[in-house]
């Protein structure tokens, strides 16, 4: 029972992981139709940014506070200087430039940080465990993360629900012309959006540094999981990115933990822990097909759609 | 009538010619390295063509072709294990036996790696676009993450090769035969894909490509089109698989890592899109390249980043139109 | 009016008959219980203004989109929810209002795959398209028909708009289909294109049925044999062209008033 509520605990805060990063990238392939394999790198900067700060420093705050503007900037450059390029092409070239931006930015920090994994500290405000229920200690600062991700959810929401910028956004994605029309600077709005996607990417970064080890390729694992979470929530939709992102890091954790459990029921105990480190390995992608079998676009599509 | 313009032929020609002299050129300069290096370069184009028919010439934009090289090359590793074992690969519902025969091995390779494009295309091929993408991505990581959880293999680790499969009347353990037994394979994929591109079945995938509304709205069922084409490339991946299986005695979960699809499809779009000959330029090119920043850098990839992106944006024929010129349909 | 023949088919001389057919986009009600039906050999035309709900009434006709209710019979055939490329096969063909030919192809390259969807599976891997016999005379009469022999090897997106147009009705024709959905095939043409293929679809008269979408009045009272009217998504009319010249309705609604 314990353990349930443990697990079901690892499953929402990768769950929250997985929100920060497909939350900035489904507006990026829903607004500007440009498909972003880089996303991955951010997550990584953010990570190494706050690990090298906080490592010189001592303070976990000062490296989150310079991760964020650096992933953001970092984002905003590449965005200008490549990405604008390829809005009108085929995702093909998409694909291939931002591939291309996946191996510089990997030796890059190879480059800058070694080959070393670099490890970062719990700041002592956040270590410790907390018991929710009495006899399950959890730890505090995977809890904080959890709390982190719901408060940026609500962030999000507002920002598109209630401000003016959120709308301009929004109404970017229906209409490009219309918007421009209205004497909004599509350019520069589109910028802001990248950034901001980076952005969530390299707090998704900072945050994931305390539990994983930080290394160039890092944000490659937890990229392609977010594809997964994007498809399956519809492309362009924060509803959905928000829905499968919470259901992939429960299946995902779920998987891990119980799958060989379920399998001893009725196999010999070998072969089930074998089975289920399989199933459990591909759970997500098997979820992903079940659900584009059933709906194609996606859990929560956007009208309009996108191709 | 020829088939190519002249200008095409020479170039073609010229390159057959460089790639059947080079073993004699290279064991003159002492030099077997090469040999065996061009193997795997050879290997590499193979599975470069084969993605070519289902992204230059039917539109789709897979990036998990790897996931079908890695499969032949397991089928290669699979079947030599349980032959050096000799355990049974199966037992029920009917006996199957390993095996290092080139004649049984191949055929399953080819099979196999077909088979799993069949039941990927089907689900993937339902989508389009950026769907399509990021879907054929996502299961190429789910065998890729399924052979890291196959202990029973070596999982991560993989498994190596004792030595390379048999054939009767050919040692392909001698790297100079190994070559040419690779090089016969290209050549003979390359003549099928040119038929299968000209042929009326072609015709259908280009047209799929330009405009599938269109096709639909004209007669053809075009889901079951894209199938077989996903699973000809699938297949020839396999094949490819099988081949690297060999040359480097070693299969691992690595072959099917998404920067393997990804490296492909920079072969393909270098060499240049829809050109089936552009690939194996490509495949040669990139991994020559990296061989030499290799030599002379720790870290070739930032010089090899940026040069993508400059392809990408300043160079989307490829080296083929660089070379022949614009390709124009029907050659 | 209500709608209550749905399901209920009769042996008709009618090649298309469409009863009852509905389409709903959320609130918008883009097809209401149309209702009429095309006769063999005949041209018949469909006029409205835009947003009449025209080009989604061809979209449900040619199989791209589903009705939410009603039944279309095509030669006594219930063809409601057969696949779009089921439909082609039994002879249904359709142009497009933006012109939807293959652009990196050549022009006989384009005809040649309509004729080759029309000869059944092209699940043939070896013979060289561009040889068979089978396909070389047909292509060869179709671009006759549309007179583009002289571009035949030309990429289709070097066309000019005009001879778009005709490679698009080409297309559609080459397959000798029995019902023709001609989507705008004047749109944006100059004067001497659109007599050109105006001339072409007066020639197919007889031989097979056209359903055509047109804006251009005069061609529309030149050609049609009938015309059906529809107004936000409505059947308001439907009569030979002095019947309609002379309906009230129509006039109200489309000729005279409005726009």
């Amino acid at each position: 029972m314990y353990l349930l509520i443990e697990q079901l605990l690892n499953g929402l805060q990768l769950g929250v992981t997985l929100f920060l990063m497909s939350a900035g990238l489904t507006l990026v392939f829903g607004i500007m139709r440009v498909i972003n394999l880089a996303h991955g790198s951010f997550y990584m900067i953010g990570a190494y940014v706050a690990a090298t700060v906080a490592g010189y420093t001592g303070s976990f705050l000062l490296g989150l506070l310079a991760a964020l503007p650096v992933a953001a900037l970092v984002g905003m450059l590449v965005e200008r200087l490549i990405l604008r390029r390829l809005y009108r092409r085929d995702h093909l070239d998409q694909v291939l430039a931002t591939f291309g931006l996946i191996l510089f930015f990997n030796e890059l920090t190879r480059m800058i940080w070694g080959r070393q994994p670099l490890y970062m500290n719990i700041p002592d405000w956040l270590s410790g465990t907390i018991e929710l229920i009495p006899g399950a200690p959890y730890p505090l600062y995977r809890l904080a993360v959890i709390g982190m991700g719901i408060g940026v959810g609500f962030f999000l929401y507002l920002l598109f629900a209630r401000t003016r910028l959120g709308m301009q956004i929004r109404a970017g994605a229906s209409n490009r012309e219309m918007v421009a029309a209205l004497g909004v600077n599509i350019r520069i709005l589109y910028t802001l959006v990248f950034g901001l996607g980076t952005l969530l990417a390299g707090l998704a970064g900072v945050m994931a540094g305390p539990i994983l080890a930080v290394e160039a390729g890092m944000g490659e694992g937890i990229m392609i999981l977010t594809f997964v979470v994007i498809v399956i929530g519809g492309i362009g939709s924060l509803r959905g990115a928000l829905t499968a992102a919470l259901l992939v890091g429960m299946v995902d954790t779920l998987g891990r933990a119980y799958l060989s459990v379920l399998f001893r029921l009725f196999l010999p105990a070998a072969t089930a822990d074998g089975a289920g480190a399989s199933i459990a390995s591909m759970s997500v992608y098997l979820l992903m097909a079940v659900v584009l079998v059933w709906r194609p676009r996606g859990l929560f599509p956007p009208p309009g759609g996108v191709q | 009538m020829l088939p190519y313009p002249n200008r095409t032929r020479s170039f073609l020609l010229s390159g057959l010619l460089l790639l059947l002299l080079l073993p004699p050129v290279s064991s003159f300069f002492g030099d077997a390295y090469l040999v065996s290096m061009f193997s795997r370069l050879l290997i590499y184009a193979l599975a470069a063509a084969s993605l070519d028919l289902i992204i230059g010439y039917g539109g789709m934009v897979s990036l998990g072709h790897a996931a079908f090289f890695g499969i032949g090359a397991y089928v290669v590793g699979i079947l030599a294990w349980h032959s050096y074992a000799s355990v049974p690969l199966l037992t029920w519902p009917l006996t199957l036996e390993g095996s290092e025969s080139v004649l049984i091995v191949f055929p399953a390779a080819v099979l196999v790696s077909a088979l799993f494009a069949a039941i990927i295309g089907f689900f993937s091929l339902r989508t389009r676009g950026m769907h399509f993408i990021m879907i054929t991505l996502a299961f190429a990581q789910m065998l890729f993450f399924f052979f890291v959880s196959l202990e029973g293999y070596g999982g991560e680790d993989g498994l190596s090769l004792y030595a390379r499969n048999q054939l009767s009347g050919v040692d392909l353990g001698d790297d100079t035969q190994f070559y040419y037994f690779c090089l016969g394979f290209l050549l003979l994929f390359l003549y099928l894909s040119q038929r299968l591109v000209n042929s009326r079945f072609g015709q259908v995938i280009q047209g799929i490509r330009e405009n599938e509304r269109r096709m639909l709205a004209l007669g053809f069922p075009t889901f079951r089109y894209k199938l077989a084409c996903f699973v000809i490339a699938g297949a020839g991946a396999g094949l490819a698989g099988a081949l690297i299986a060999n040359q480097s005695e070693y299969v691992s979960p690595g072959l099917m890592h998404w920067t393997r699809s990804g490296e492909i499809l920079v072969m393909v779009l270098l060499g240049g899109l829809g050109t089936l000959f552009g690939p194996v330029l490509g495949a040669v090119v990139l991994l020559l390249m990296e061989e030499i920043l290799a030599s002379f850098t720790q870290y070739p990839m930032v010089l090899m980043g940026p040069f993508l992106i400059l392809v990408v944006l300043f160079a989307r024929g490829g080296l083929y139109e660089l070379l022949i010129g614009r390709r124009k349909p029907g050659e | 009016m209500s709608c209550s023949s749905v399901g209920e088919s009769r042996v008709s001389e009618d090649l298309l008959q469409v009863a009852c057919l509905n389409k709903r986009f959320g609130a918008l009600r883009a097809s209401k219980d149309i209702t009429f039906s095309v006769r063999q050999g005949e041209i018949h035309a469909l006029i409205g203004p835009n947003g009449a709900g025209k080009t989604t009434l061809i979209n449900q006709l040619s199989g791209e989109l589903v009705p939410d209710s009603g039944t279309i019979l095509f030669d006594n055939r219930d063809i409601t929810r057969l696949s779009e490329h089921r439909r082609a096969r039994l002879g249904l063909a359709r142009s497009f209002q933006i012109s939807s030919i293959f652009d990196r192809l050549t022009v006989q390259q384009n005809l040649a795959l309509a004729i080759q969807a029309h000869q059944g599976h092209s699940f043939r891997f070896w013979a060289r398209a561009d040889r068979d016999p089978q396909l070389a005379g047909p292509t060869h009469a179709a671009l006759q028909e549309i007179g583009l022999e002289a571009r035949a090897g030309e990429l289709a997106l070097s066309l000019s708009h005009g001879e778009k147009r005709q490679l698009e009705v080409g297309m559609a024709l080459a397959g000798r289909p029995k019902l023709l959905l001609l989507d705008e095939p004047m749109a944006g043409m100059g004067p001497g294109g659109t007599a050109q293929l105006s001339e072409l679809t007066r020639s197919l008269k007889g031989t097979l049925s056209i359903l055509l979408v047109e804006h251009d009045m005069d061609v529309i009272f030149a050609l049609a044999d009938r015309i059906t009217v529809l107004i936000y998504g409505e059947v308001i009319a439907t009569g030979t062209p002095s019947e309609i010249r002379a309906n009230p309705d129509v006039q109200r609604a489309y000729l005279g008033g409005g726009e």
